[in-house]
């Protein structure tokens, strides 16, 4: 029997013992909810309003990227990975980049690894400012802060366009280097860029961070023990939410963030408050590197004269590269058999993976604190699913 | 010395136990929206809409989108495409559809018969472009491109794709200069390479002939 509050109480059974199967309410939430990002779904059973349990339903998106990638050549699983998270394209392919030149043994020039560097943390800005703008969205502020955020990205975007060619799509990265070379002046643009976020970011963080409504809501909300936060393998912000000093670019520095002075960010509770927080002082490092990376850019090749664009084998062997995607580890494990084609291509997803202890979080909150728990663990299904 | 690591509290006010009156956080986040919204009216980069279709954002010179083919002089038979079928391989959704023209003894032409694109498949990504080793191939910018036609209407044949080298100078004059350099240079080597071969064919010839010519009075002469 599904409780009714306009039953009268008289109406209504004397006692009811607790997790009463009959007073259980099941809810699907999803696949298409406006705080599920996509097309997720919950099936929530709840006591009241009080979560009992959470059975995430994914697979609504699934488009077969990896079967697919086994059938065409390495280069044209490129474009495929821009479709992963969607927000975040740059880190996408150099991670699958990444991964072929492990294999390959090819070498990236260092003009080509400072714009990998370059377009990787402004694809970092891009990922947490529009992450604010929707976790805000999942709390009820629905639009101002998403588009205050969207408004900066509009601008990273342009950046995006002039130089891969797509907004989001970007297709860039290639075994060995880059696509093509930065165009005159672009380097001028993002310093200007970089040089104005942060007025924007204090802007943001005055628009949200001292809220009343923000706090009450998120302090002290979904936090899990960094024991059980290690044991399920999550990484990224989520993580480091919760204290503990986790990133891949200082713990296997890859490309050449060995070079760059930046701190990580830690969190103390690992709470929903201290998700978002993170994203925000992790904003301000990712501007670190960009500034230094493009102070000390140097001229030279954007690729590896020896790699082949057409016909490219790789040999045989098995490769796994990761790197930290602004969603947490993002790993690409390749097989090759030495032909054209990858033999076994599989993804690491940060999103997917993080989206594992959601029912931990949930359990014994409420219903509203579902949707900001979700928000906060910053999925994408194009990722989640593949 | 590195300083150390920053963390989320320290730069957050402490943890609010119920409401905090009079609600200054969200007093302060108010006059951004006011700012904001006022700042809205004056302020150029702050009005970022752009009134479509009256009004168009330029694009950048690399956008891409859909691919298209390029002829030399004015009509289809300078379709610079020989069917090579690399594109097609490399194609990642697999929408390029080719099929080589041969003559009737079965001879290939060196020219597609069939090159079809299927538009509605293709994602955009530009690897056709970059493979293709005959310079034929390059992406477009046109972005108005809806179609009432559900069947055939973004299926794009060799027709519809073909564009003139004109064209391709106008939407990227730098790559379509640099490639026109270059075809230039290479055909300049060709001609002079197919000058040398006549040349020197023309010298061994005479050679021979001097040769023979010797031989014979040789025979004569013995
Ligand atoms: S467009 Fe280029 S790659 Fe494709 S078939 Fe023609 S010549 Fe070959
Ligand atoms: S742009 Fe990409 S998807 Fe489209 S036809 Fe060319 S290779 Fe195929």
């Amino acid at each position: 029997m599904i409780s009714n509050p306009f039953m009268s109480p008289a109406a209504a059974p004397a006692s009811v013992p607790e997790l009463d199967e009959d007073q259980l309410l099941h809810v699907s939430l999803g696949p298409q909810h406006p705080s599920t990002h996509g097309v997720f779904r919950m099936n929530v059973v709840l006591d009241g309003e009080t979560v009992v349990s959470l059975k995430p339903v994914f697979g609504y998106l699934h488009r077969n990227h990896e079967k697919i990638a086994e059938g065409v050549t390495f280069l044209s699983s490129m474009p495929f990975t821009d479709r992963l998270d969607y927000i975040c394209p740059l880190t996408n392919n150099w991670a699958y980049a990444q991964a072929v030149e492990k294999l390959a043994g090819i070498e990236v020039p260092e003009r080509a690894e400072y714009m990998r560097v370059i377009t990787a943390e402004l694809t970092r800005l891009i990922n947490h400012t529009a992450f604010v703008g929707f976790f805000l969205g999942d709390m009820g502020a629905w639009g101002t802060a998403l588009m205050y955020a969207f408004r900066e990205r509009e601008k990273i975007l342009d950046l995006f366009e002039e130089l891969t060619g797509a907004r989001m799509m970007s297709n860039f990265m290639r075994f060995g280097g880059c696509r093509n070379d930065l165009p005159a002046g672009w380097a001028a643009k993002a310093s200007t860029l970089v040089n104005e976020f942060p007025r924007f970011l204090d802007e943001l963080e005055n628009l949200i961070i001292g809220n009343e409504v923000l706090i009450a809501r998120t302090q002290n909300v979904g936090a899990l023990p960094k024991e059980a936060l290690i044991n399920g393998g999550i990484t990224g912000p989520m993580l480091r939410a919760a204290g503990v000093a986790y990133d891949i670019r200082k713990a296997e520095p890859y490309g050449i963030y060995d070079r760059f002075k930046f701190r990580i960010p830690l969190g103390t509770t690992g709470d929903c408050y201290d998700r978002m927080m993170i994203r925000f002082l992790e904003l301000r490092e990712s501007l670190a590197i960009l500034r230094q990376a493009l102070d000390q850019l140097p001229e030279g090749q954007f690729i590896n004269p020896k790699s082949k664009i057409r016909n490219f084998k790789a040999p045989v062997g098995e490769a796994y590269a990761r790197i930290e995607g602004p969603k947490g580890e993002l790993g690409f494990y390749l097989i090759s058999d030495g032909s054209t084609n990858p033999f076994r291509y599989r993804i690491r997803p940060p999103s997917f993976i993080n989206l594992t202890l959601l029912e931990d979080m949930c359990l014994g909150l409420d219903l509203a604190d579902v949707v900001i728990i979700l928000g906060s663990v910053d999925i994408v299904l194009g990722e989640v699913d593949r | 010395m590195e300083s150390p690591a920053p963390t989320t509290r320290a730069s957050s006010p402490p943890p609010a136990a119920g409401w905090s009156l009079p609600g200054i956080g969200l007093l302060k986040g108010m006059a951004v929206t006011a700012v904001n919204m006022i700042q809205s009216y004056y302020r150029k980069d702050r009005m970022t809409t752009v009134q479509y279709p009256e009004e168009r954002a330029p694009i950048s010179p690399n956008f891409r989108n859909f691919p298209f083919l390029v002829y030399d002089g004015d009509n289809m038979a300078g379709l610079r495409c020989t069917a090579c079928s690399i594109c097609e391989k490399e194609c990642p959704p697999q929408c390029i559809y080719i099929v080589l023209d041969r003559d009737e003894n079965g001879k290939s032409l060196k020219r597609p018969k069939v090159f079809d694109i299927d538009v509605s498949v293709c994602m955009n990504c530009g690897i056709c472009a970059e493979v293709c080793p005959f310079d034929s191939i390059y992406m477009d910018g046109q972005y108005e491109l809806a179609t009432g036609d559900r069947f055939g209407g973004l299926l794009f044949n060799k027709e519809t794709l073909a564009r003139s080298t004109d064209y391709h100078a106008q939407l990227r004059p730098l790559e379509a200069a640099e490639v026109a350099a270059r075809r230039k240079a290479e055909e300049e080597k060709k001609l002079a390479a197919q000058a040398a071969k006549v040349a020197k064919a023309k010298l061994e010839k005479e050679q021979k002939e001097l040769k023979a010519k010797e031989e014979q009075e040789k025979g004569t002469g013995a």
